[in-house]
C-alpha cells in the first residue's frame, strides 16, 4: 500500500534536511526536489490504481479495523488534488533552487516546506475527521512560519494576522467537530455520514455555519479575506505560489469533501455559496484593479477566482461542479505561474510596484512571455484553459436557471482582463519613455526560467483535459465520486455499533 | 444544559476578547480562551454522572458498566488539541515579542505598515 508514504516521505525528508541541511548548501533543495517528485509520480499512480480497482484505496492505521482507527482513504478526488498539490510544489522547489540564494538559512524553508506538504498530503488522504483537523494545524503552523521567513517588520505583521485569523477559524471548526461528534458518537468521515441521515435539526444548521465560516477563513471569501493579501505579499515569492494554489485548493477540497460527501446536501449553504463566491469574485477583482504592487495585485485576484470555484459549486449540478474542479486546477497553476513571474521579476530588479516594472520586456524574456500565457488564461482568452473553466461555471450558471450569477461571472472575467492588461501595460513600457534611470536587470538563474516555462507548459496542456476523449478520463470521474455521496458511504464496512450504542 | 451554554460563552468571550483588544497579548490570550473553551467542551462530551475509568477488565466487576465509564476518546483528542494550541501560543508568542523588537510596542493600533 502506497498511502501512509504520501505523509511518511515529506516528513522524513523534512528532518532530513533539518539534520543535514546546514552541512551542503545543495543538498537540502535536492532532498525536497527528489521527495517532490517521488509524491508526483505517486500521486499519479494512485489514480491509476482507483481508476484499475475502480474503487477508493483504503488504509487502516496501525492496522485496527476502521471505525476505530484512523484511515486514509483515496479516491478519484482526492488524487486528482494530490497530483495538483504535489505539482506546485515541484515547481515551487525548483524555482526556490535559484530564488532562496537572497536569502540566509535557506534550509529552514525547504524544511517548513516540506512539513506543509506533509500536513497537505494528510489532510487529503485522511478520512477521520479529528485527524483532518490535526493535519489542517500542521499545515497551517509551518505555513503561518513560512510568511514570516523573510524577518522583516511587515512580514512579521502579516505573519500575527495570518496566524490569529487562521488559529480562530481553526477553533470554529474544532468546536463543529466536537458538535459532530457529540451528536453521532464517531470521527470517521463516512461512518458520520452514515449516521446523519434524515432531515438536518437545528443543531446540523449550528454545524454548517461553523464549517462555513471556518472554512470561508481559510479559503478566503469575502467577508474572511482580510488576511489574504498581507499573507501572501509578505511570503517569499515560492511560498506565496505555494500557498496560493495550495492552501486555497485545500480550503476547496475540504468545503467539498465536507458539505457534498459527509454532510447531507443542503439547499441553504450552497445558497449560501453563491452568494459569498459572487461577491468574492467581484470584490477580489475591483481589489485588485486598485492595486500596484504586483504580489498583492496577485494575491486579490486569487480571491476573485475562488470566488469562481465556491460560484460553481454553490451551483450544484454536474457542469457547475466540473467546472468548479477544473477552475482548481486551472487557477492552481496559473496563480502559482504569476507568483513565480512576480517573484522572479523581484530577484531580477528588486521591484514590486508595478509602476516600476518598465522595460522588463526587453529584460527578462522568459519571465515576460510566461506572464503572458499566465495573464491571458486567467482572463479567460480562448486557447487557454482558463478560458474553458471560466466558460463552463458560466454556461452551468445559465443551465441552472441562475443568470444573475452567470452576469456577474462574466463581467468580472472581463474585469480580471483589464487587471492584467494593467499589469502587460506597465511591463510592457519600453524604458526610453518611462524612466530616465536604466532600470538594471540581474541575471535570471535557469531553475527560475525551468519553472516557470515548465507551468506554462501545463498552462495550456491542461486544456486538453477538458477535451471530449480525455474529458471522461479524469475529470468525469472526479465529478462523479463528488456527486456519488452514497458510494463514499459505504466505504467502510458496516460497524457493529457495541461500543457506542452502550453509552 | 446549562454547562453546555456557560462552555460556549468562554468561546464567545474568547471572539469578543480578539475582536476587541488592542494588545498583541491579549489577542493571545484570548485566542487561548477560545481553545480552552474548545477542549472542555470535549471533555464535556465524555463526561458521564458518577462515570469510572474506562479500563475494561475480565472481571465481573466492570464488564457490565460501558454505560458509566467515561468516553475516552474526546480526552485524548483533547491531549492532542492541547499540544497544537502550545504550538500556536508559543509562535504566537515569539512572533509578538519580534514584532514588539521591530516596533516597539504591543498595541495593533500602531503597527499598521500594511494597507490596503
Amino acid at each position: 500500500m502506497i498511502l501512509p508514504y504520501f505523509v511518511l516521505i515529506p516528513l522524513s525528508a523534512a528532518i532530513f534536511i533539518t539534520i543535514f541541511g546546514r552541512r551542503g548548501k545543495r543538498a537540502a533543495n535536492l532532498t525536497g526536489i527528489m521527495a517532490c517528485a517521488i509524491l508526483l509520480a505517486m500521486s499519479v499512480l494512485s489514480f491509476i490504481l482507483v481508476s484499475k480497482i475502480n474503487g477508493p484505496l483504503l488504509y487502516a492505521v496501525g492496522d485496527w479495523s476502521i471505525p476505530w482507527t484512523i484511515g486514509f482513504v483515496v479516491d478519484y478526488l482526492a488524487s486528482f488534488i494530490l497530483m495538483i498539490v504535489n505539482l506546485m510544489a515541484l515547481a515551487a522547489l525548483v524555482f526556490a533552487a535559484g530564488y532562496m540564494t537572497k536569502y540566509t538559512e535557506t534550509w529552514k524553508f525547504y524544511a517548513l516546506l516540506m512539513v506543509m506538504l506533509t500536513g497537505i498530503n494528510g489532510f487529503i488522504i485522511t478520512g477521520d475527521l479529528f485527524n483532518l483537523f490535526l493535519f489542517m494545524e500542521i499545515t497551517l503552523l509551518a505555513a503561518y512560519a513560512l510568511v514570516g521567513f523573510g524577518c522583516e517588520a511587515e512580514e512579521f505583521e502579516a505573519a500575527f494576522k495570518y496566524t490569529v485569523i487562521g488559529s480562530l477559524s481553526s477553533m470554529f471548526i474544532l468546536l463543529a467537530i466536537g458538535l459532530l461528534y457529540a451528536m453521532t458518537s464517531t470521527l470517521n468521515m463516512a461512518d458520520i455520514g452514515r449516521s446523519l441521515s434524515g432531515n438536518p435539526g437545528f443543531l446540523m444548521y449550528f454545524v454548517y455555519g461553523l464549517f462555513v465560516v471556518g472554512f470561508g477563513l481559510k479559503v478566503a471569501l469575502v467577508p474572511f479575506h482580510a488576511w489574504l493579501p498581507d499573507a501572501y505579499s509578505s511570503a517569499p515569492a515560492p511560498a506565496s505560489a505555494m500557498l496560493s494554489g495550495v492552501s486555497g485548493v485545500l480550503g476547496v477540497y475540504a468545503l467539498i469533501r465536507l458539505f457534498f460527501n459527509v454532510l447531507p446536501l443542503s439547499q441553504s449553504v450552497l445558497n449560501i455559496f453563491l452568494v459569498l463566491g459572487s461577491i468574492s469574485i467581484v470584490v477580489g477583482v475591483i481589489g485588485a484593479r486598485m492595486q500596484f504592487d504586483f504580489k498583492r495585485l496577485l494575491a486579490f485576484s486569487s480571491i476573485s477566482q475562488i470566488g469562481y470555484i465556491i460560484l460553481g459549486l454553490g451551483l450544484g449540478t454536474p457542469l457547475g461542479i466540473l467546472g468548479a474542479v477544473f477552475h482548481t486546477l486551472n487557477h492552481g497553476l496559473m496563480k502559482s505561474l504569476l507568483f513565480l513571474n512576480a517573484g522572479s521579476i523581484e530577484y531580477a530588479s528588486g521591484f514590486r510596484d508595478l509602476r516600476e516594472m518598465a522595460g522588463t520586456s526587453q529584460g527578462l524574456k522568459p519571465t515576460f512571455i510566461t506572464s503572458m500565457i499566465a495573464s491571458l488564461s486567467i482572463s479567460g482568452i480562448p486557447p487557454f484553459n482558463g478560458f474553458f473553466s471560466k466558460i463552463i461555471i458560466i454556461l452551468a450558471a445559465i443551465q441552472a436557471n441562475q443568470p444573475v450569477y452567470a452576469l456577474i461571472a462574466a463581467l468580472a472575467s472581463i474585469l480580471t482582463l483589464a487587471v492584467f492588461l494593467k499589469v502587460q501595460k506597465h511591463t510592457l513600457q519600453s524604458v526610453s519613455e518611462v524612466t530616465e534611470n536604466q532600470p538594471q536587470f540581474a541575471k535570471v538563474p535557469f531553475c527560475l526560467n525551468g519553472a516557470m516555462i515548465f507551468l506554462a507548459v501545463l498552462c495550456i496542456l491542461s486544456s486538453v483535459l477538458i477535451m471530449p476523449g480525455f474529458k471522461g478520463l479524469v475529470l468525469d470521474k472526479v465529478v462523479g465520486t463528488i456527486q456519488d455521496r452514497p458510494a463514499y458511504l459505504n466505504l467502510i464496512p458496516e460497524a457493529d455499533h457495541e461500543v457506542s450504542a452502550n453509552k | 444544559v446549562t454547562v453546555y451554554v456557560l462552555c460556549f460563552g468562554l468561546f464567545l468571550i474568547g471572539v469578543y476578547g480578539l475582536i476587541t483588544k488592542k494588545n498583541l497579548l491579549k489577542i493571545i490570550i484570548s485566542l487561548n480562551l477560545m481553545g480552552y473553551a474548545a477542549s472542555l467542551f470535549f471533555i464535556l462530551i465524555a463526561y458521564r454522572h458518577d462515570g469510572i475509568a474506562p479500563v475494561f477488565e475480565n472481571s465481573v466487576e466492570t464488564s457490565g458498566h460501558a454505560h458509566v465509564m467515561v468516553d475516552p476518546l474526546p480526552q485524548s483528542l483533547v491531549a492532542n488539541a492541547i499540544i497544537i494550541e502550545l504550538a500556536l501560543t508559543v509562535l504566537l508568542a515569539s512572533m509578538a515579542l519580534r514584532i514588539y523588537q521591530k516596533y516597539k510596542t504591543f498595541d495593533i493600533t500602531e503597527i499598521r505598515r500594511l494597507k490596503g
